[in-house]
């Protein structure tokens, strides 16, 4: 490899670090985002200058095309509440393309061990690494992607054996990796990425609804050191080093929202084995609740001097977004002071709310994070709660035994009255049932949330 | 120093890294930046072109046409999908007409 191709390299694995740097500030996001992409095409032209007489072009470009014209299509169509499915998606192509990659690159090191040079131990292991790891993340993804896209249940799937039968997965990976490293064979390759492909999708299955959205990190950490793995087999610096920083980034920021819900990665992926991860009933209460029409509260938020709006996932669902914004900035006119309040985890991804009400261009600064507005229940007339629930459930407070217990909420049961709008009594994503409904301050509002929130903004109107 | 240690010494100076620069993100761009590092991971897509251009094996070939498409929609897609949701981030702010308008202003 040229010299000045591994300079090249050098600066683009600069450049994704810059990225990274910025997507961790709002002001820098965009532009690290834009710097990561010229970066990495950049870095995907250099083969085609620099090997010669580079085999198969005509077809890597075709595959190259019918993967852009893929990816851009579902980029642009997703909706943006299911955004953390398409992560998913987008993840999980990527480990089975590392994986697939590290195929290759055995049937490579194969060719050459014919030729009478013998392959390098750590080289082998790097490939095993890369085609289990990678196999996980696949398999464990499009499983992710299945149950947030409803295309299977949400709630945890647990089977009598299931972990013996994954602790044998797992002990048949690493013999099967020792067995690649000693006795370099195609089919040992091949058996262990079907292994990995039970594994991933065993390791997914128990978990639960809220917990899905750590696993996406976990597994994009996994993707980005199979990556990583595969810059070593391959020798190819900028691999290894754009890899590596979204392994160990990835991971960081896994841990980052475990703490943020108040849980354990340990317990999020094993807790439903051990029955105590998210695991609710799910069923409809019929305790008594004290319901209201949109009219009545119309004159308790008109009226109000400082109302306190949590904002849920159910919010996004029903496209109520976009009436909740006229609905504040109507009551803003009158002199109501109005705030939102984003739980970290609001929505069904660490900051997901944030994204979902920007679309509907509520003002960045109306945005309030957890910690600093928590203080500010106290003094609220009344919070009004649209299709949230586990982030404001006093279980998370007050009952050790709850699946959600720990996880830091807002203190919307501190409100004068606190106001749900719901489409039916079902708990919410952790699938528990929420005391603050029954509280003899709480008022509920039943409907679609779209069709509610325009019912309320009209009768507010009216007044 | 060996072949061996170089390349650990690469990924251990990039594990420090890659903590380092994202420590200080906010929980707001916790989405966006799991999105966008997504897209960074699908960099595989160089390794994939060169283990494909580099092999006459009909079997290999295929199996490098599907590796480059799955790398291409992760790599691609994964941009894409981070610019349109941190588009919405810079959208709200409303600088954009002002812009408009000042240059409208110059001219």
């Amino acid at each position: 490899m040229p010299t000045w191709v591994q300079l090249v390299y050098l600066l683009c694995g600069v450049c994704f670090i810059l990225a990274l740097k910025g997507l961790s500030g709002p002001k820098t996001a965009r532009n690290g985002n834009l710097l990561g992409a010229a970066a990495a095409v950049v870095g995907c032209i250099l083969p085609f200058l620099y090997i010669d007489h580079l085999k198969n072009v005509p077809l890597i470009l075709l595959a190259i095309v019918i993967g852009t014209v893929g990816g851009v299509y579902g980029a642009r169509t997703v909706q943006m509440t299911q955004m953390p499915q398409m992560v998913a998606l987008f993840n999980g192509v990527g480990g089975g393309a590392a994986a697939l990659v590290a195929l290759l690159e055995l049937h490579e090191i194969l060719g050459l061990a014919d030729a009478g040079v013998d392959p390098a131990k750590f080289a082998l292991a790097a490939t095993a690494f890369t085609v289990a790891v990678g196999s996980v993340s696949f398999a464990g993804s499009i499983i992710t992607f299945a149950k947030l896209q409803e295309l299977m249940t949400g709630r945890p799937v647990i089977f009598p054996g299931l972990p013996i039968l994954f602790g044998g997965s797992l002990l048949a990976a690493v013999v099967l990796a020792v067995l690649l490293v000693s006795d370099v064979a195609l089919w040992i390759a091949i058996v262990l990425a079907l292994v990995g492909l039970l594994i991933g999708v065993l390791l997914v299955l128990p978990v639960g609804g809220a917990d899905v959205p750590i696993v996406i990190s976990l597994l994009n950490a996994f993707t980005g050191l199979t990556v990583a793995a595969g810059g070593y087999v391959l020798s190819n610096t900028l691999l290894l080093i754009a890899g590596t920083l979204v392994g160990a980034s990835g991971t960081f920021l896994t841990l980052l929202m475990a703490r943020g819900m108040g849980r354990s990665v340990t317990n999020v992926l094993f807790g439903a084995l051990k029955g105590g991860s998210t695991l609710g009933g799910g069923e409809a209460s019929d305790r008594p609740v004290k319901s209201s029409s949109p009219e009545d509260v119309a004159i308790m938020l008109n009226y109000a001097e400082r109302v306190i709006i949590v904002p849920g996932y159910g919010l996004a669902v029903a496209q109520a977004q976009h009436s909740l914004r006229e609905l504040v900035d109507l009551l803003g006119e009158r002199g109501v002071d109005v705030d939102y309040a984003i739980h970290p985890v609001a929505g069904r991804m660490p900051g997901h709310m944030n994204v979902l009400l920007a679309e509907a261009q509520v003002p960045y600064e109306q945005l309030k994070e957890m910690d600093d507005i928590n203080g500010e229940f106290k003094d609220a007339d009344v919070a009004l709660v649209v299709g949230a629930n586990d982030v404001v459930n006093p279980a998370a407070k007050t009952t050790p035994g709850a699946p959600i217990y720990g996880m830091p909420i807002l203190n919307a049961d501190e409100a004068k009255q606190v106001v749900f709008m719901k489409r039916s009594m079902r708990p919410g994503f952790a699938g528990i049932e929420n005391e603050l409904l029954f509280e003899p301050n709480t008022t509920l509002l039943f409907g679609d949330a779209k069709d509610t929130m325009g019912k309320l903004l009209n009768a507010v109107k009216a007044l | 120093m060996s072949d061996g240690v170089i390349w650990l010494t690469f990924f251990t100076l990039s594990v420090f890294v890659g903590i380092e620069v994202i420590s200080k993100v906010s929980s707001t761009l916790h989405t966006p930046l799991m999105s966008g590092a997504n897209a960074i991971h699908g960099i595989i897509l160089l390794g994939a072109i060169i283990v494909t251009g580099t092999t006459t094996n009909t079997v290999a070939v295929i199996v490098g046409f599907i590796a480059i498409v799955l790398a291409s929609v992760n790599m691609v897609g994964g941009f894409v999908v981070t610019d349109r949701m941190l588009q919405m981030f810079t959208q709200k702010k409303k600088p954009a007409p002002k812009a408009d308008a000042a240059k409208g202003e110059g001219a």
